[in-house]
C-alpha cells in the first residue's frame, strides 16, 4: 500500500491569504464572535462553528425552510444568508426555544399532536411556527397553513403540524390569560385567547 | 388485580412518541450533525452529460488549492478494482466513471479536503474532457433499431434491454378475452418521482489502522445489507467492519441502495488514515440516487356484461436507467407489479414486462412502496375505472360486484399470491357512506347543469406487505427475515434491539408497547436501540412497510421467550409446578391462588439472583422471524374534486380514508403514516414528478424544479378504520406505512377524470397539471405525460 501516499497530501496545507473577517452576534441570548470567510453561510456558521446543529439543511435554495431560523425576531432560511450579514444581529435557533426547566409550547405541542416524525423539518417548522403567534396569537387553519408554506415537511401530512400550532396558541394563550388575571394585563388578548380555546373544544 | 395495558403504553395506546424529545429540542443525531476529530470532507464532481466518452480528466488544478488532500478518479479506483460495485439486482455501477458517463449527475471525481468549501472549489477545478454520445432517455429510443449501447462495458449486453419477464396463464386469460363481451384497453405512464427525503444522503468513514477496523456512519434503512455490501466490494473481513445509522431525516426507500459517495469515502479515510464526511446537496439527492416509478403500461380487461373481469392483461416498459439497480426481491424483476388485481376475483391474468437502460439516473427504488406495488395499484384503479366507464356502470357497483368476499379467504390471486384477510366491502361502504356518495353524485348532476365539474374518485386495494416470507422474497440470495434482541435487566428495566431502522416510524416508541402487550413491563421501561451493526441482531432493515409485519413480529416472539423464562422462574419462586402457573398482564400467579403471585419485574431479578437449579442465569434472548406469509391490508379512498374549466386547475374538496391494517399499534402513529402517506399521493397526482429533456437533462434538479406539497396546497384528510388482524402475525398487525401512497393517487386521478367524463376522456397521465387537464378539456382526448420521444 506504500504507493499510495504518494495520492495524498500531507496535513497543514491551510491557506492563510483567505480573508477573514470578524462576526459578532446574539445567539439564542449568548454573545457569539467568530472570525469567518466572507462567503460563509449562516447555517455553516451556527452548525459547525457554534456546534448548534438543530438547524438543519436541506436543499441549498431556500425552498425547503429546514433551516430557518429567527434573525432579529423574523423567520429567515439560514443557508442562503452570509454569516457576515449576521453581524450585530439577533439570531434564534431552536435551541433557544425551550427553557432549562420547560419546553417551549409549540414543542410541546409537536409532540403531543403527533406533528412530526422524522424531525428533520421540525426545528425550522417550529420556529416558523413561532414567527407566526408572535405576530398573531389567534390564528386560523388557513393562517396557519399560509404561515408554514415555506417549510416542506415530508412525513407528516402538515394535518397534525397545523394542529399542534392551534395547541401551542391554545396553550400560549391560556398562559397569557393567567398573566393577565396576576397582573391585569392586555384584555384584549385574554378574550381572543378564550374566544380561541372555545372554538377548539 | 391486572395492570391497564393501555396505562403502561401497551397495544392501542396513543402513546406519545420517545424519539420527540431529542427531535423539539433540536438534538438529534443526523448525519451531518456528527463530527469525529480530525474529519476530512469530501465533494462530489458530477457529469453536465447524459452520455459521452471520457476522453481525459485533469486534476491538477484542483491540487494547487491549498487545503486540498486527496483527489480520487475512476482509474484510481480501477487500480484497486473498485471503479464498479455490484448493485442490488445483479447488475453492476460505475463507482466514478471511468469510459463513459452514463447519466447526467454520474459520478466523475471525488475532492477529500479541509472543509467543504474547499472541497467544492476543488471540484470545481478539475477539467474533464468530454465526447458527446447520443443519449437515450425513454424506452421506446432504448430499444429503436441501432440505438446506441449504453452499457458496452458488459460482455454480452448487445441491446439496451435489461430483462424481458413473464408471469401468468398466457393461455387461460386468452380464453378469457375470447369470452369477453367487451375488451377494456387503456395505456399510461408511471411518472418518474423521487422519494426526496429532506435529508440527502452522506456517510462518515473512519478507519482506524491500528485497530484496522472501519467504522461508518451512512444514511441507510438497511446497514446490515450495507455491512455485507462493504465486505464484499471493499474486501474487508465481515467482523472489523461497523455501520451505524444514525437519525435519519426520512428515507422513503432513497436510502437503500448503495450509492458512490459511501463507497468513496471509505476508500479515502482507508487511504488518508482519518475520518472523511461525505454530504450529498439537494441536487446531487435527485440527479443521481434511487427514484422510483417510470413506467409505461399497456392494459386490457377481459368484461362481461354483468360487470364480472373474466380476466387481465398488462404490459409494462420500465425505464430503469443506467444501471438496473432496483431494490426489491431478487426473483421478481418488475418487483411486485403482479400484486395488481389481487383484492379482486378475476379470473385469469397475464404479465409480461420488459426493463430497459437509458441514459438517465439509476434507481427504481420502492418509493413508499413494496417494490413496485405503487404502480401495480395505481395501473389496476386506473384500469378498474375505465372498464366500469366502458360497461356504462357504477364504478362503486362494479368494485362489489368484483372485490373478493368475506368468506372466501385464504384466496389464491390470479398471478399466485395468497391473500388471507380482511372485510373489503365494509371497507368500501363505510368510505362511501363518509363521503355521502349519492348526495355527492346528485351535487355533482346539478353542478354540470350549472357548467361546474365536480368528479369524485374511488381506489380499493390490498398490498402485499412485509417480505418475506424467506421461500419466495431474498435480496442477493439473503433471505428476508427480520430479529430482535431482548434484554430484561436485572430491575426489571429491559433493552431491545431490532435489525429494523427507524426514519421517522417511531419504532423506539412502538416496540417498546409490543413488550409492554407481551410483558407487562411499562413501556417507558424499554429502551428501543437500532441501526448499529456491532450491536443490533441482523436484520433486512426498514423498507416496504416491512418493520411491523417482521421486526414486530419478532419482537412478539422474544418477548415471548422471555416470558416462558420467567414463568419457569415464577414456578419455582412460587414453588408450585409450572403447569400451576397462571399469566395475567406483568404477573404470574398460581392457579386457583390468585393472590400469590410474583411480577415480571420480580422474576428479573431472580433471574440474576435467585434462579431455580441448573437454570441459565440471565432474562436475556433473541428471535429470528421468518414470517409464513405478507401480510395484507386494503384501502379504500375517496377524492372528491373540482375542475376548473377555464384554466384545467383542480382543487381537493374532501379526502376520506378507511385503512384495515390489521390490529393498531399505536393509533397516533397510525393515523400520522397514513395522513403522510395520502400527502405523497396528492403530491404524485398533482405535481410530483421528474422529467428530462432530449439531452437527458434532468429537469427537477431541485426543489424549485422539483415541486413537492406544501402546508397551503395539501388538502385535509377524514381517517376511518377498520380491524381484520392478520391471522399470521402474532398480534394481529399489518404494514400501514405506504397504503396511501399506494392506493391513493388512483383516488385523485380517478376524480379528475370522473369530473371530464362527458368529454369522452380516459385518461390524463400524472401529474394532472393545469396544463394537461386543460388540454384533455378542451380537445376531448388523452393527454400523454410520456417524455419525448425522438428515435432518429
Amino acid at each position: 500500500m506504500s504507493t499510495l501516499y504518494e495520492e495524498v497530501r500531507p496535513s497543514g496545507g491551510a491557506d492563510d491569504t483567505v480573508p477573514v473577517r470578524r462576526v459578532e452576534l446574539t445567539v439564542n441570548g449568548e454573545r457569539r464572535a467568530a472570525d469567518v470567510e466572507p462567503r460563509l453561510l449562516l447555517a455553516h456558521l451556527l452548525r459547525n462553528g457554534f456546534r448548534l446543529t438543530g438547524t438543519h439543511t436541506g436543499c441549498d435554495t431556500t425552498n425547503c425552510g429546514a433551516c430557518t431560523v429567527l434573525y432579529d425576531g423574523v423567520p429567515v432560511k439560514s443557508c442562503t444568508m452570509f454569516a457576515v450579514q449576521a453581524d450585530g444581529h439577533e439570531v434564534l435557533t431552536v435551541e433557544g426555544m425551550a427553557t432549562a426547566s420547560e419546553l417551549h409550547p409549540i414543542q410541546e405541542g409537536f409532540k403531543d399532536e403527533h406533528g412530526l416524525q422524522c424531525g428533520f423539518c421540525t426545528p425550522g417548522m417550529m420556529l416558523a411556527a413561532k414567527a407566526l403567534l408572535d405576530e398573531n396569537p389567534n390564528p386560523s387553519e388557513d393562517e396557519i397553513r399560509w404561515a408554514l408554506s415555506g417549510n416542506l415537511c415530508r412525513c407528516t401530512g402538515y394535518q397534525n403540524i397545523v394542529k399542534a400550532v392551534m395547541w401551542a396558541a391554545e396553550k400560549l394563550g391560556a398562559n397569557a390569560e393567567s398573566d393577565g388575571a396576576d397582573d391585569a394585563g392586555d384584555d384584549s388578548s385574554a378574550d381572543g385567547a378564550a374566544a380561541n380555546a372555545g372554538g377548539e373544544g | 388485580m391486572a395492570l391497564d395495558e393501555i396505562k403502561i403504553g401497551g397495544l392501542g395506546a396513543s402513546r406519545r412518541r420517545v424519539e420527540d424529545n431529542r427531535f423539539i429540542r433540536g438534538k438529534g443525531n443526523y448525519i451531518d450533525d456528527i463530527a469525529l476529530p480530525g474529519m476530512l470532507h469530501m465533494e462530489i464532481l458530477r457529469s453536465p452529460l447524459a452520455h459521452a466518452r471520457i476522453r481525459s480528466i485533469d486534476v491538477s488544478a484542483a491540487w494547487a488549492i491549498p487545503g486540498v488532500r486527496m483527489v480520487l478518479t475512476g482509474d484510481m479506483l480501477a487500480a484497486r478494482n473498485l471503479a464498479w460495485m455490484p448493485t442490488l439486482s445483479y447488475d453492476t455501477q460505475a463507482v466514478l466513471a471511468t469510459d463513459k458517463v452514463r447519466f447526467q449527475g454520474q459520478e466523475v471525481a471525488c475532492v477529500v479536503a479541509d472543509d467543504p468549501y474547499i472541497a467544492k472549489d476543488g471540484c470545481e477545478a478539475i477539467v474533464v474532457d468530454y465526447e458527446p454520445l447520443p443519449p437515450i432517455v425513454n424506452p421506446i429510443q432504448a430499444t429503436a433499431p441501432g440505438a446506441p449501447l449504453i452499457r458496452d462495458d458488459k460482455t454480452g449486453q448487445d441491446s439496451n434491454v435489461v430483462f424481458d419477464w413473464e408471469v401468468g396463464d398466457r393461455e387461460g386469460t386468452d380464453r378469457a378475452f375470447a369470452e369477453a363481451d367487451v375488451v377494456s384497453t387503456i395505456e399510461m405512464h408511471y411518472p418518474r418521482s423521487h422519494p426526496s427525503p429532506i435529508e440527502a444522503c452522506g456517510s462518515i468513514a473512519d478507519f482506524n489502522r491500528a485497530t484496522s477496523k472501519l467504522t461508518v456512519y451512512m444514511t441507510t434503512q438497511a446497514p446490515h445489507i450495507i455491512r455485507a455490501a462493504v465486505a464484499l466490494v471493499a474486501e474487508l473481513p465481515e467482523h472489523m467492519i461497523r455501520i451505524v445509522s444514525p437519525d435519519l431525516g426520512g428515507g422513503f426507500g432513497n436510502k437503500v441502495p448503495v450509492y458512490p459517495g459511501y463507497v468513496v469515502s471509505i476508500l479515502a479515510s482507508i487511504l488518508l488514515e482519518c475520518p472523511v464526511k461525505w454530504i450529498e446537496d439537494k441536487s446531487g439527492n435527485l440527479i443521481s440516487t434511487g427514484f422510483g416509478r417510470d413506467i409505461y403500461l399497456k392494459g386490457e380487461m377481459a368484461l362481461r356484461n354483468d360487470g364480472r373481469i373474466l380476466g387481465v392483461r398488462m404490459h409494462t416498459d420500465s425505464d430503469h436507467g443506467a444501471f438496473f439497480s432496483d431494490a426489491q426481491p431478487s426473483k421478481f424483476k418488475i418487483g411486485l407489479m403482479h400484486s395488481a388485481f389481487s383484492c379482486y376475483d378475476i379470473g385469469a391474468a397475464y404479465l409480461t414486462a420488459q426493463g430497459v437502460y437509458t441514459n438517465k439516473a439509476p434507481g427504481g427504488v420502492a418509493y413508499r412502496c413494496s417494490f413496485r406495488v405503487t404502480e401495480a395499484m395505481f395501473f389496476q384503479e386506473r384500469m378498474v375505472q375505465a372498464a366500469a366507464t366502458d360497461l356504462g356502470m357504477d364504478q362503486a357497483e362494479f368494485r362489489r360486484v368484483n372485490l373478493v368476499r368475506d368468506d372466501d379467504f385464504p384466496h389464491r390471486t390470479p398471478w399466485g399470491l395468497l391473500t388471507d384477510s380482511g372485510q373489503y366491502g365494509k371497507c368500501l361502504d363505510l368510505g362511501l357512506e363518509a363521503i355521502g356518495y349519492e348526495d355527492f353524485l346528485r351535487q355533482k348532476e346539478e353542478a354540470r347543469q350549472r357548467g361546474r365539474l365536480l368528479g369524485i374518485g374511488i381506489s380499493t386495494m390490498t398490498e402485499p406487505l412485509g417480505a418475506g416470507n424467506s421461500r419466495e422474497y431474498d435480496i442477493l440470495g439473503i433471505k428476508m427475515f427480520d430479529s430482535a434482541e431482548l434484554k430484561v435487566h436485572m430491575t426489571g428495566k429491559a433493552l431491545l434491539r431490532t435489525g429494523a431502522k427507524t426514519q421517522g416510524q417511531g419504532h423506539e416508541t412502538t416496540w417498546a408497547q409490543i413488550v409492554a402487550h407481551e410483558l407487562g413491563i411499562p413501556a417507558e421501561d424499554v429502551l428501543v436501540e437500532e441501526g448499529d451493526t456491532d450491536t443490533a441482531p441482523f436484520g433486512m432493515g426498514t423498507y416496504a412497510s416491512r418493520s411491523t409485519p417482521v421486526a414486530g413480529a419478532a419482537v412478539s416472539m422474544v418477548s415471548r421467550k422471555i416470558r416462558a423464562k420467567a414463568r419457569k422462574i415464577a414456578a419455582y419462586l412460587l414453588e408450585v409446578s409450572e403447569e400451576d402457573i397462571d399469566w395475567e398482564l406483568g404477573r404470574f400467579s398460581v392457579r386457583g391462588a390468585p393472590d400469590r403471585g410474583v411480577t415480571i419485574q420480580e422474576c428479573a431479578i431472580a433471574a440474576y439472583s435467585n434462579m431455580p437449579d441448573g437454570m441459565e442465569p440471565g432474562l436475556e434472548n433473541n428471535a429470528y422471524y421468518d414470517p409464513p406469509n405478507l401480510t395484507w391490508p386494503f384501502a379504500c379512498y375517496i377524492a372528491t374534486v373540482e375542475v376548473d374549466p377555464e384554466t384545467g386547475v383542480w382543487d381537493v374538496l374532501r379526502v376520506v380514508a378507511v385503512d384495515d391494517c390489521g390490529v393498531r399499534i399505536n393509533p397516533m402513529i397510525v393515523e400520522g403514516q397514513i395522513m403522510g402517506g395520502l400527502t405523497e399521493a396528492y403530491a404524485m397526482a398533482n405535481m410530483q414528478f421528474i422529467t428530462f429533456d432530449e439531452d437527458g437533462n434532468c429537469i427537477g434538479s431541485n426543489y424549485m424544479d422539483y415541486l413537492l406539497p406544501t402546508a397551503w396546497e395539501t388538502p385535509g384528510f377524514e381517517l376511518h378504520e377498520v380491524v381484520t388482524p392478520c391471522p399470521h402475525h402474532p398480534i394481529g398487525a399489518k404494514g400501514i406505512g405506504e397504503c396511501a401512497t399506494v392506493g391513493g393517487p388512483a383516488a385523485f386521478v380517478n376524480a379528475v377524470i370522473d369530473a371530464i367524463g362527458d368529454t369522452g376522456v380516459r385518461n390524463i397521465d400524472m401529474p394532472l397539471l393545469p396544463d394537461r387537464v386543460y388540454e384533455a378539456l378542451t380537445g376531448g382526448h388523452d393527454v400523454s405525460g410520456a417524455p419525448p420521444v425522438t428515435t432518429e
